[in-house]
């Protein structure tokens, strides 16, 4: 069998993207919270705000030199596997990449330095200014990626010259017009995603009867956030949606599971099916009859172009989009009941009731990965087949490399983040196990001072009494 | 007029500022990738944490350096990114590689201690396989690349050649002297001691290099030389191997007397010096023999919008790094760290 250097492109460049977009989808959310913790700190003179400040300025360090050393590899990919996308769109999207560049990496990085090391070499106001311009870092450079982003799945604002995109009107690059929804709803997913990993962290040091008070103070402020932003990202995910329905026509379809080539009658929603590309409709079909209408068009009787009304090579493939679409609504539901039956215990009083409840918040870390994740994949995957719509096919951004080349790679690549991002989550975990050191300066946690298993029992107790 | 002004002029401007921002991140990196490619020669504790602990708080500013050269590269000079970059496929990967396990081993060390082992050979390692494939990197673009319609047309393993082998040894070396420099400057104790006694090895071997490189270079690429031995060229360009030289001993006086910030700011010069000779050699050739600044250029949009954002950009930048620099300012003493 020969082997094609295109897939074996597409498929490295999938498994680097993903391994890296799981660390800005936190650190995005970190960098804001420790800012936060910091700034309370300054506010309050509490110190439990200082320490946690601390504590997750040690997860970020990991977290981040993760991100880091895996978004060069993916700054260099583009040179090389896909040279003929850095040099048919590089006068588009180079500029924006270079303004991540000067205004995004080179701040956090910069910063970054003191953040993690200047705790006692710099007064504390400019320590908070330090977490401040790492936060203000991350969420740039999310700006500028989703601004790049945004003008692959719907280019605007340019001219063809020779085969090449050119620019024209830098305003209607930058802001394109799928850009301003999907910036929001990338930059609330980061938020939740982190908000989950300190609330499911508290829920897990609430139960071990470890740094208790610092498990109740992050507990409030992620179940707080949460509330307000699960719901909010509802309305920007059907934005979003509507946004591409207008834009990415074809991919809404792929994503919906929508055959029919004409525009005629309400459209159902389709819960759960197979999709059949070779037969083009749907094997093993259940949908909700109007609400496919009711969703998109907002109305139940609106209708959308299916995938037969586009020829069969501007189709991207089906079944990825359509089942990591599902697979994000999914996670946003599980989302929803969570902080829901939060607000209801938080209102009865009873949230730190150690049970069923905050055991299974214990376990609610990952869902905002998989939501990240699998939006993610709908997205990249339903712009297929197509690496800047209408201008260049991923079939043609390819290197001139050899398969082998690209295969001896994508092994070594494998190998290489298995190990050490397993071993940076391995860190990461016992990080959140040990918890905040909270032996020098203690304050209300009694447990500290105390050999380890009297700390549980102390906790245990302040659990209890707690409530 | 204008347009011709700016087709001439922009990409002179991308080609120094790119320049500018490569040499940065070979001195900035260059210093801490020494350290890793140094560790394997102590194998006390405390003075393995002192080293990484000297470069903790800049390694991730400095590698951003190398971020701007080759993002700098692809949209000043699209058309030689797309050409270098498949042609370096196999040095350029293994070298993200070799920095994504020594840019781990920063974090990973301090919190995986007491069993960390694997992280120092992945800091040490990680270095110096990026170190060597940053120089075979440019080696091979000294030697040329092989072009066919404006796209590159070799083999995968174009950049095996002894040439290109010698200036990753050579780059390894030099990275070596500079860590050893940085280490006099910023560590007391028996680890300045060392970094006394590597560094004239290190020296020594980047001498050797420089010297073979030069006396390579004209033997085997004379379209690319000829300018060095060209009237009137040869009447200003002598005292580049002259200063080349006489930064050599001063490093070597900066060494003998324990002087660490004469070692160097020496051994940066020696570093300049080496760079200005490539430019000197290639210019105005980005993929030698065949593709000029101006072939490879992006459109003029493209260069004037993003050199808008870099003229106030680009020195703001380098005040806020100058303020870290000069916030973890002194030395470190055995036992102390940021950690």
């Amino acid at each position: 069998m020969d082997l094609d250097p295109v897939i074996l492109a597409r498929i490295q460049f999938a498994f680097t993207i993903t391994f890296h977009i799981i660390f800005p989808s936190f650190t995005i959310g970190l960098a804001a919270w420790i800012a936060t913790l910091e700034g309370m700190w300054l506010a309050t003179s509490r110190d439990h705000y200082h320490q946690l400040a601390r504590f997750w300025t040690k997860v970020f360090a990991v977290s981040f030199a993760m991100g880091v050393v895996s978004g060069i590899v993916l700054s260099y990919q583009f040179g090389t596997n896909w040279s003929r996308f850095s040099e048919v769109v590089g006068n588009v999207i180079g500029p924006l990449i270079g303004y991540e560049v000067l205004t995004a990496f080179f701040l956090e990085a910069t910063f970054l330095g003191l953040m993690l090391f200047g705790w006692n070499k710099v007064p504390p106001w400019l320590h908070f200014v330090a977490c401040v311009a790492v936060a203000v870092g991350t969420t740039m450079s999310a700006f500028w990626i989703l601004s790049a982003n945004s003008w692959m799945q719907f280019p605007a604002g340019h001219e063809i010259r020779d085969g090449i995109a050119v620019p024209v009107d830098w305003m209607k690059i930058i802001f394109n017009p799928t850009f301003p929804t999907r910036l929001g709803h990338m930059v609330v997913a980061a938020y939740i995603t982190t908000a989950f990993v300190i609330f499911a962290v508290g829920a897990r040091w609430l139960l071990a009867g470890k740094a208790v008070e610092k498990a109740r103070i992050m507990i409030h402020m992620s179940l707080g956030l949460l509330l307000i932003l699960v719901p909010v990202q509802a309305f920007l995910g059907d934005a979003s949606g509507l946004n591409t329905l207008e834009h990415q026509p074809v991919k809404v379809a792929a994503m919906e599971g929508h055959w029919p080539a004409e525009e005629a009658g309400p459209i159902p929603w389709v819960l759960f099916a197979w999709p059949n590309e070779k037969e083009e409709r749907n094997d093993f079909q259940i949908a909700i009859p109007y609400a496919g209408s009711l969703i998109l068009t907002h109305s139940l009787d609106g209708t959308i172009k299916g995938l037969k009304a586009f020829p069969p090579e501007d189709r991207p493939p089906v079944v990825i989009p359509f089942f990591a679409f599902r697979v994000m609504i999914g996670m946003w539901g599980i989302m929803m009941l969570t902080v829901l039956v939060g607000a209801f215990l938080w209102w009865r009083g009873k949230l730190f009731v150690p049970g069923k409840y905050l055991r299974f918040v214990a376990q609610t870390w990952p869902i905002g990965f998989i939501a990240v994740l699998s939006g993610w994949f709908t997205t990249e995957v339903g712009r297929q087949p197509w690496v800047a719509t209408g201008i260049l096919r991923t079939v043609d951004a390819i290197s001139p490399v050899t398969a082998g080349a690209v295969l001896t790679t994508l092994i070594l690549f494998v190998l290489v983040y298995g190990v050490v991002f397993s071993a940076g989550i391995y860190y990461i975990n016992r990080l959140l196990d040990i918890g905040p050191d909270v032996s020098a300066h203690e304050d209300d946690d009694a447990s500290a001072l105390r050999p380890l298993s009297a700390a549980h029992d102390a906790g245990r107790k302040a659990i209890h009494a707690g409530e | 007029m204008d347009s011709l002004w700016f087709e001439y002029y922009l990409p002179l401007i991308w080609a120094a500022l790119i320049g500018t921002a490569i040499v940065l991140y070979v001195v900035l990196d260059g210093f801490d990738l020494g350290i890793g490619i140094l560790f394997p020669w102590t194998r006390e504790e405390g003075e393995r944490d002192q080293m990484m602990n000297s470069v903790a708080p800049f390694w991730d500013g400095n590698e951003t350096w190398l971020v701007l050269g080759g993002g700098g590269l692809w949209i000043a000079f699209p058309k030689a990114f797309a050409v270098i970059m498949p042609a370096l496929y196999l040095p350029i990967i293994f070298m993200l590689l070799g920095l994504v396990f020594r840019g781990v081993a920063f974090e990973f060390r301090f919190v995986s201690k007491p069993n960390h082992h694997w992280w120092d050979v992945a800091f040490a390692g990680g270095s110096v396989v990026a170190a060597f494939c940053q120089g075979t990197v440019l080696g091979t673009v000294i030697h040329g690349i092989t072009v066919v319609d404006g796209q590159f047309a070799g083999g995968p393993f174009d950049w095996l050649h002894p040439f290109a082998i010698l200036c990753g040894l050579g780059l390894v070396a030099g990275y070596a002297l500079l860590g050893s420099g940085w280490l006099m400057m910023r560590v007391e104790g028996p680890l300045e001691a060392k970094a006394q006694r590597w560094a004239p090895i290190a020296l020594i071997l980047l001498v050797a290099f420089i010297v073979a490189v030069s006396i390579w270079t004209p033997l085997a690429f004379p379209g690319l030389t000829d300018r060095w031995f060209k009237e009137p060229e040869i009447y200003y360009l002598w005292p580049v191997p002259l200063l080349t030289a006489l930064f050599a001993w001063l490093a070597s006086r900066g060494i003998a007397n324990a002087r660490g910030l004469q070692t160097f700011s020496s051994s940066v010069a020696l570093f300049l010096l080496c760079f200005l000779g490539l430019a000197i050699s290639v210019f105005p050739y980005l993929v030698p023999p065949t593709i000029t600044l101006w072939d490879a250029s992006a459109v003029p949009e493209s260069q004037l919008f993003l050199l808008l954002g870099a003229v106030p950009l680009v020195p703001i930048i380098l005040i806020y790094t100058g303020f870290i620099y000069w916030t973890f300012r002194g030395k470190l003493k055995p036992g102390e760290g940021y950690h």
